[in-house]
């Protein structure tokens, strides 16, 4: 970092040395500590720009993975009759020869399901989503040299790979790896003789997700004290873009959710390892008795869903909260009600709280305590339709930009609605009677958490790719690639609602038996030609992020889209201190756009003369 | 502004304690859960649960004494009271595994009860917060004696941060050694 200081030109950097807050950041010579050496720049960084990218390419390579996964696993649906002998080379064993014909081992297709569940909801749509975006958008949009604490940043990152090292592991034993549904949950979990992918597959699993709680945790930490500790001059909390506050309740409730996943996951560890029976009732295996007796499988339900229930908010939030921002700076316009949509993100952190037997109600839970659930996952609709509106909202009468980061955040809001409303036939326990484990709770999740969750990380990477590599990512590729998907994400899933309405049980290996089922092979195929289609569509996005961060259009502009939000006041080149000078005071919110005959204001710009702040007018 | 109104580690710290008291929190809802539900063995603590909850306590007096001369400048004070807490603080953790031991004496072990598993559970991964805590003190006495006595802000910060987090393990200690006296 060069220590002479030059004299800024463009009026923004002007004014960031004249009202900017003066930290004297770069004369301890911090800055260079982080920036020497390879080792200590791209691999054992402290730089939350590069630990933002170290999780975003770790999260790109398990979502190959476990998008993979599943499209083998569908082929197993979609052409049970099919030979496989072709993937025998990738997958060995796991392909078993019938008469010549390569036939999917069903142990191994359990493994696939869960692995493709467990991979995609906490390495992608966890660590890859919100790992990714608090971590390059928190210290630049709030104005900080860069996290609370570096070091455990830094850790965060290396106990995610340290987990995904223990899993990636795990795909390879020869027993498999775990194949007992990605909620893991007991007998077949506590179990090592359950099945063959219940030893040392589950063995690694729970290694595995035990070090990712613990990046979650230090990672949560880290967001929350930067959010509330180190915002900077004048960035009052309702100043904060909607990102901001996305990530920030996204850490709290990682923070107060995951540890209690941990406290389930000790006590199935102990029923495993050292003979408890926290989880394990009267089981004859084989015949013969277990001496475990009184455990309460539906607890460790209790303490996984407690975890998971906000783990999907955990999900989607910070999605929510791209696409709010991508939104309003693509549509030219303010986002329409910023408080509302922050009380929202609130209410809906509180919400997720407090309606995790919504999973459950099949269990045996008292339908009493049901009724309880259910009317708390109904009052989650009122925040997410607020939601929904204010986006609909800001797109009306804006003056559009249908770039692919639009794209993407306007099918968010498609998926969103879409995948919505079946959760509202989900959170009734008597519909939910009929429709519990079967293809129309696939559709629903996939649509509302994992398409949707998916749209909004694209819409923050093809809308951030020039913040983070200083390039564009193909807008041309990025259109195809945005089409394919939102149509294939429908074609996909919305067969798969009738499915489940007529009673489809999710995670079979095969219906070749079940008379009641035979006559939907047709859409199943149609189902998994959707999905090829849709696979090839996300490695063409991969090809494009590779191809970009080399070969894309360079960024010539330090604000390319005339947004507000402090991170494009940061040069091209972004260095360790993210500003090269002071660090810039704030004077307004983030959302002046087509205000008062200006494009847009930056959150730099001091009010005008008799302005009136925010969108009061 | 927000800016440094309290100091960014202490606050990470205090954030942190949230965390941990979610999952002892997980731990003691699924004690009453499972307690409720019967089948459940009664037994008495051992005393050495009750004499290393007192060298607990101490252990936090000892620490918070020399953190006061540390910073008002009582060199000696500081370097006395600091060891002396290490001390106490590895008596707690003696005197908890005479209690685990006693208690398997008692014919409670691991498998017997689920009373007993959650008790060796709950007390097992409390030691172990206790062990990362005289982990930092240790590292507090090594900086102490190698390093010349400037109380400077950093080092009161370095120091605050083992205290807070110290006084908070002895006191997540009071309640789960209440929570195990009540709910049996």
């Amino acid at each position: 970092m060069a220590h002479v200081h030059v004299k800024p030109s463009d009026p923004i950097d002007i004014l960031i040395e004249e009202q900017g807050l003066d930290d004297h950041f770069h004369d301890h010579h911090d800055g260079d500590k982080y920036q020497s050496g390879f080792i200590g720049h791209y691999i054992f960084s402290m730089d939350h720009k590069i630990i933002a990218r170290q999780f975003l390419i770790t999260g790109i390579f398990w979502a190959i993975i476990g998008a993979g996964m599943s499209i083998i696993f569908r082929l197993q649906l979609g052409f049970p009759e099919a030979d496989l002998q072709w993937i025998k080379p990738l997958l060995g064993k796991w392909i078993i020869s019938n008469d010549g014909i390569g036939q999917l081992s069903p142990e191994f297709y359990y493994a696939l399901v869960t692995m493709h569940g467990t991979i995609l909801v906490f390495f992608v749509l966890t660590a890859g989503l919100s790992g990714t975006f608090s971590n390059l958008l928190i210290p630049l949009q709030v104005g900080a040299r860069d996290m609370a604490s570096p070091f455990l940043n830094m850790l965060s990152y290396w106990f995610f790979f340290m987990a995904s090292c223990v899993m990636f592991y795990s795909l390879f034993l020869s027993t498999g790896p775990f194949s007992g549904g990605w909620t893991g949950y007991p007998p077949l979990s506590a179990l090592p003789q359950a099945s063959t992918g219940s030893g040392t597959g589950m063995t690694l699993w729970l290694v595995s997700l035990t070090l990712f709680v613990v990046s979650v945790l230090l990672g949560g930490i880290n967001y929350i004290t930067t959010v509330l500790n180190l915002r900077t001059k004048g960035m009052g909390m309702f100043r904060m873009p909607l990102t901001i506050w996305a990530f920030f309740v996204t850490a709290i409730l990682g923070l107060l959710s995951f540890p209690v996943l941990a406290s389930g996951f000790f006590m199935l560890i102990f029923d495993r390892g050292l003979g408890t029976s926290f989880f394990l009732s009267e089981i004859f295996i084989d015949g013969q008795a277990l001496d475990r007796v009184g455990g309460s499988p539906i607890l460790y339900q209790h303490l996984f869903w407690f975890l998971g229930h906000p783990e999907v908010y955990i999900i989607i939030l910070p999605a929510m909260g791209i696409v709010s921002e991508v939104l309003s700076v693509h549509a030219r316009k303010p986002i329409f009600g910023y408080k509302a949509m922050v009380y929202s993100i609130l209410g809906i952190g509180f919400l997720s709280f407090i309606v995790w037997a919504h999973h459950m109600f099949m269990s045996g839970v008292n339908p009493f305590l049901s009724n309880f659930f259910v009317i708390f996952t109904l009052i989650i609709a009122v925040p997410s339709a607020i939601k929904v509106f204010n986006w609909i909202t800001t797109l009306y009468g804006g003056n559009l930009r249908f770039c692919t980061a639009m794209l993407f955040s306007i099918g968010f809001v498609s998926m969103f609605i879409s995948g919505g409303l079946t959760g509202i036939f989900l959170g009734n326990s008597a519909i939910d009677i009929q429709l519990h484990d079967t293809y129309f709770v696939v559709a629903h999740f996939h649509i509302v958490m994992g398409i949707a969750a998916f749209f909004g990380m694209y819409a923050g990477v093809y809308h951030w790719f020039p913040k983070m590599f200083g390039r564009f990512m193909n807008e041309t590729l990025g259109k195809i690639h945005f089409w394919v998907t939102i149509i294939g994400a429908y074609a996909i899933f919305w067969p798969m609602h009738y499915l489940g309405m007529a009673g489809v049980p999710r995670r079979y290996y095969s219906f070749d038996t079940f008379d009641a089922f035979k006559h939907f092979g047709p859409m199943n195929e149609f189902i998994t030609i959707a999905a090829i289609v849709v696979f090839s569509a996300q490695i063409l996005m991969v090809i494009n992020f590779f191809y970009s961060i080399f070969k894309g259009k360079r960024m010539t502009t330090k604000n390319p889209y005339g947004a507000n939000t402090l991170e494009w006041t940061t040069p091209i080149d972004t260095g360790h201190g993210n500003w090269p000078g002071k660090i810039p005071a704030v004077h307004r919110w983030a959302y002046d756009y087509g205000k008062d005959g200006k494009e847009y204001i930056p959150q730099v710009m001091p009010l005008a003369e008799g302005e009136v702040e925010g969108d009061s007018h | 502004m927000a800016r440094n109104r309290i100091h960014p580690h202490m606050f990470a710290l205090y954030v942190s304690f949230a965390s941990i008291l979610m999952m002892f929190g997980a731990l003691t809802s699924a004690y009453i859960v499972r307690h409720a539900a019967g089948d459940w063995l009664e037994f008495n603590l051992p005393t050495y649960f009750y004499f290393s909850t007192a060298a607990l306590l101490l252990s936090s007096i000892a620490l918070h004494y020399s953190y006061r001369s540390f910073i008002g400048n009582n060199e000696r004070g500081y370097k006395i009271f600091l060891p002396i807490a290490l001390v106490l603080g590895s008596i707690f953790v003696v005197l908890q595994y005479y209690g685990w031991n006693a208690l398997f004496n008692m014919g409670v072990d691991l498998k017997l009860n689920v009373s007993g598993s959650f008790l060796y559970l709950i007390t097992g991964l409390h030691a172990l917060h206790i062990l990362g805590g005289l982990a930092c003190i240790i590292v507090a006495i090594i900086n102490a004696f190698t390093l010349p006595y400037q109380p400077t802000v950093k080092r009161q910060v370095r120091f605050r941060l083992v205290l807070h987090y110290w006084h908070f393990v002895d006191v997540l200690w009071i309640y789960l050694l209440a929570f195990l006296l009540i709910v049996k």
